[in-house]
């Protein structure tokens, strides 16, 4: 049991004005599934990069069955059975999701690539994951949700015997969760080692056998699950007390701002909803209900074919986010990599470029003004960074989530539209996140939230949609939240007869 | 708080550069005098404007091959118009429309049609280039007035009227990409297009700007080689394209867009100019000029990566 497949050794790991790993030696047990719990910007991720070989650790060193490691890549790594799920995708957007799956060991017949074999064994795999979509599709065409589900299947099909998930369940909902504890269990039975880093601790007293705590790069310590809990497991993690999850607010329903009416594209049909000054309004719904597709219409990120959209009762055409934005509108987008953030340039850049009149003095851009905006963001939203010059694609993904954020509270819409905001966010910032959101809706501002994290919108929303099939399946009120109602209508299993949505 | 970055990045031309400087110093005191230092920097004059056109392009993730063609177009169009007696404002502005037009026109088939930069510019350069013969029938034109020589030989106190014109594009293109949200949209699109669009940028209106803006400096540059070579030849503007690029990414501008800046350009092409004067006081064989370019190019990118790379292990 105490026989250790892998083990790290005094490793740090720097970059310029950061010390991402301080010292830090751990192990890991064969056959277990080890948690990695940590705030954003611990140290988690580039644990795991140094595993795979990603990136070079400035000293310390690594052992593999009892043999040092050294000058490791991600290509050697994998040959020895390590694997990993990264943070950020790692599959080709222009290829299937079966070449994506079999990517380097395609079934072969006569020498040359047996398609239809790996078809048919994609899509198999596929199903046995109770992933609803056909391996000839194109990875690019795939929202975050999918793409992450064809990041596990490639994963789990290879003889690996340590699988590394960084954040595998941040863009899944619950059944598709459920689908992957489902796979966790099943590697484990055939004895592969998994490292599994979440920022839904919930999980990790699900799956998980023991914990370890990363703060500011130190490691803190390694606990059995079954010898902690949820409040212990934080208080190790942010070494602070922290409140109430969902802050308290009242619930005063304002007027009518928005009004979507029979919106259709491809993938929605006769999509209407209604949203309120004073009131966050959540949507729910499996991974392609529909909802990311319903705001990004609505935000003049995709055409509509057909439907209305009134603002402040005034019928309205919005075909591009930029007449989307002069309409009011913001859209905090799901896929912060490729639709939030530049990530060559400043967080200062990042921050301020969905308004930079507001950076201006005398029609040019004030740098100091600048820097104050940005620096005020990283206060209030506590991002980990050396200054506000840093590259936005230096943060960990925590700290860019945050950055999107930033960038849309800034530009101070009048609708905003959050899809997936704590999306890999810790706990103690999710707070403050929802805190700011509670905020908003006191300013009098609309708010729509998509999320994935059924506690969250059942916590935060003062009314709830659910989606499914790219359908309105019902409404819910305050009162009649649940988990088991939310997932039968997204399910798509019952429609909500009582009409109040036909508006 | 650090107020005033210094771009370590690159170091590596800089390195480059200061030997270069010392080597043709030490092979031949009068590199270092003044007159040398200012031919230096008249010999750059014009592919310095027209860096500050690639520089926006590049950054937009875009190429433009055009240069050399609407300079050709510029030289000749302008020399006509001057000495058929045209007045030298308008002719002055005909031009830069002209140079304004071909942009234009290679941005909207880029953006409407999605033709890749490379390709459309690479037509556009072998049509302009045709224009610039065909206006002339091939003959260089001659007769321009006295007066408009300034712009390509005259002084200003000690300075080369045409070292002036680039130092005032150069500190444009700075105040552009620096202070302007034009600017920032140029970075943001190079950097990825789809976050600056979900940010409310017009991409397509952007794109039209930038290379309408390098069209325009191009005709100028056009219109200061004409002055100084005092006629409009139609194969004036022959393969600045490579000069003018070369320039450009040896200041670091990244060919995938996004990244460098107008700080750079002026080392790279300050660069390129310093090498071929030097040499020329070496006498050194053309052929080997062009060698030594191609060779220095490489090297002097190189030298950046490692200094980068190195940056990135230290700390
Ligand atoms: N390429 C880089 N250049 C500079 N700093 C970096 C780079 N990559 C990571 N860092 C810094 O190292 C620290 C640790 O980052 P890491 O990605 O490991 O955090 P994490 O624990 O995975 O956080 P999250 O929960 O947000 O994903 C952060 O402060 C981050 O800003
Ligand atoms: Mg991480």
């Amino acid at each position: 049991m105490d026989n250790e497949i892998l083990k790290l050794e005094h490793v740090t790991k720097k970059y310029p004005g950061v010390v991402a790993l301080d010292d830090v030696s751990i192990g890991f047990r064969e056959g277990e599934v080890h948690a990695i719990a940590g705030e954003n910007g611990a140290g988690k991720s580039t644990l795991i990069k140094i595993i795979t070989g990603a990136v070079e650790a400035t000293s310390g060193s690594l052992f593999y069955n009892g043999q040092e490691l050294r000058n490791n890549t991600p290509e050697k790594t994998l040959n020895m059975g390590i694997a990993a799920i990264y943070q950020e995708f790692n599959l080709f957007p222009a290829l299937t999701i079966a070449e994506n799956i079999f990517h380097g060991r395609y079934p072969k017949k006569h020498g040359m690539i047996d398609r239809k074999t790996m078809m048919q064994e994609a899509d198999k795999i596929l199903q046995d994951l109770g992933i609803n979509i056909k391996a000839s599709e194109q990875v690019k065409n795939l929202s975050v949700g999918y793409q992450q589900l064809v990041e596990i299947a490639k994963s789990v099909t290879r003889d690996v015997k340590v699988l590394i998930m960084d954040e595998p369940s941040a863009p899944l909902t619950e059944v598709e969760v459920g689908h992957l504890f489902e796979i966790v269990e099943r590697l484990k039975k055939r004895g592969v080692t998994i490292i599994y880093i979440s920022h839904r601790l919930e999980e990790i007293f699900t799956i998980c056998d023991r914990v370890s705590v990363f703060r500011d790069g130190k490691y803190i310590q390694t606990m059995d699950v079954s010898d902690t809990n949820v409040n212990e497991l934080i208080c190790i993690m942010v070494n602070r007390e922290l409140g109430q999850q969902y802050p308290a607010k009242d619930y005063t329903k304002g007027e009518k701002v928005l009004e979507i009416r029979d919106l259709c594209t491809d993938l929605l049909d006769h999509v209407s909803l209604e949203a309120y000054r004073g009131e966050i309004l959540g949507l729910a719904g499996l991974v392609g209900a529909g909802r990311t597709e319903t705001a990004r219409a609505l935000f003049g990120a995709d055409r509509y074919k057909q439907g209305e959209i009134l603002i402040n009762g005034e019928s309205v055409r919005i075909n591009s986010p930029s007449e989307g934005i002069s309409h009011g509108i913001g859209l905090i987008p799901e896929d912060r990599k490729k639709e939030g953030l530049v990530l060559k340039l400043p967080i200062r850049h990042n921050i301020s470029f969905a308004h930079l009149n507001a950076i201006k003095r005398g029609g040019i851009i004030n740098m100091e003004k600048d820097r104050e905006a940005s620096e005020r963001y990283i206060g209030q939203l506590a991002i980990k960074t050396p200054s506000c010059e840093q590259l936005a694609g230096q943060l960990s993904g925590g700290n860019q989530q945050k950055v999107v954020l930033a960038k849309w509270l800034f530009r101070d819409s009048d609708i905003l539209i959050f899809d997936e905001p704590t999306r890999g966010i810790d706990v103690g910032a999710k707070q403050e996140i929802y805190r700011l959101m509670v905020d908003l809706v006191r300013q009098g501002k609309v708010l729509i939230m998509i999320s994935s994290e059924m506690p969250e919108l059942i916590g935060m929303s003062d009314r709830i949609l659910v989606m499914h099939n790219g359908k309105v399946m019902g409404e819910l009120q305050k009162e009649e939240f649940s988990q088991e109602r939310i997932l039968t209508l997204a399910s798509g299993i019952e429609e909500d007869y009582s009409g109040e949505n036909a508006g | 708080m650090k107020k005033h970055k210094i771009d370590l990045s690159r170091f590596g031309v800089i390195i480059a550069w200061i030997i270069l400087i010392i080597v043709f110093a030490i092979n031949n005191p009068a590199f270092l005098r003044s007159s040398n230092i200012f031919t230096i920097l008249r010999q750059a004059s014009i592919v310095g404007v027209c860096s500050v056109g690639m520089t926006f392009v590049i950054l937009t993730g875009g190429m433009d091959l055009s240069v050399g063609s609407v300079i050709g177009v510029g030289c000749v169009g302008g020399a006509q118009m001057l000495s058929s007696g045209v007045p030298i404002p308008v002719a002055v502005l005909v031009i830069l429309l002209m140079g304004a037009a071909a942009g234009t026109f290679n941005a909207l088939m880029i953006n409407q049609l999605g033709i890749a930069p490379i390709i459309m510019t690479l037509g556009t350069m072998t049509a302009m280039r045709g224009i610039a013969y065909l206006l002339c029938g091939g003959f260089a034109v001659y007769g321009i007035p006295e007066s408009y020589k300034v712009i390509g030989q005259g002084y200003l106190g000690p300075i080369p009227v045409p070292v002036i014109i680039m130092a005032i594009c150069f500190a444009f293109g700075w105040f552009i990409l620096n202070r302007l949200n034009f600017g920032r949209e140029i970075y943001g699109i190079g950097g990825n297009v789809e976050a600056s669009r979900l940010t409310g940028v017009n991409v397509k209106k952007t794109i039209f700007k930038v290379y309408a803006l390098a069209g325009t400096l191009y005709a100028l540059a056009g219109l200061m080689l004409m002055a100084r070579v005092n006629s409009g030849q139609p194969s004036s503007g022959e393969g600045y394209e490579m000069d003018v690029i070369t320039g450009v990414v040896l200041g670091g501008v990244s060919i995938n867009g996004g990244e460098g800046s107008i700080l750079g350009v002026v080392v790279g092409v300050l660069l390129m100019s310093t090498l071929t004067n030097g040499m020329v006081l070496m006498d050194i064989s053309e052929f080997w000029q062009k060698f030594v370019k191609g060779v220095v190019l490489i090297l002097a990118v190189s030298l950046d990566r490692i200094v980068q790379k190195s940056k990135e292990k230290a700390v």
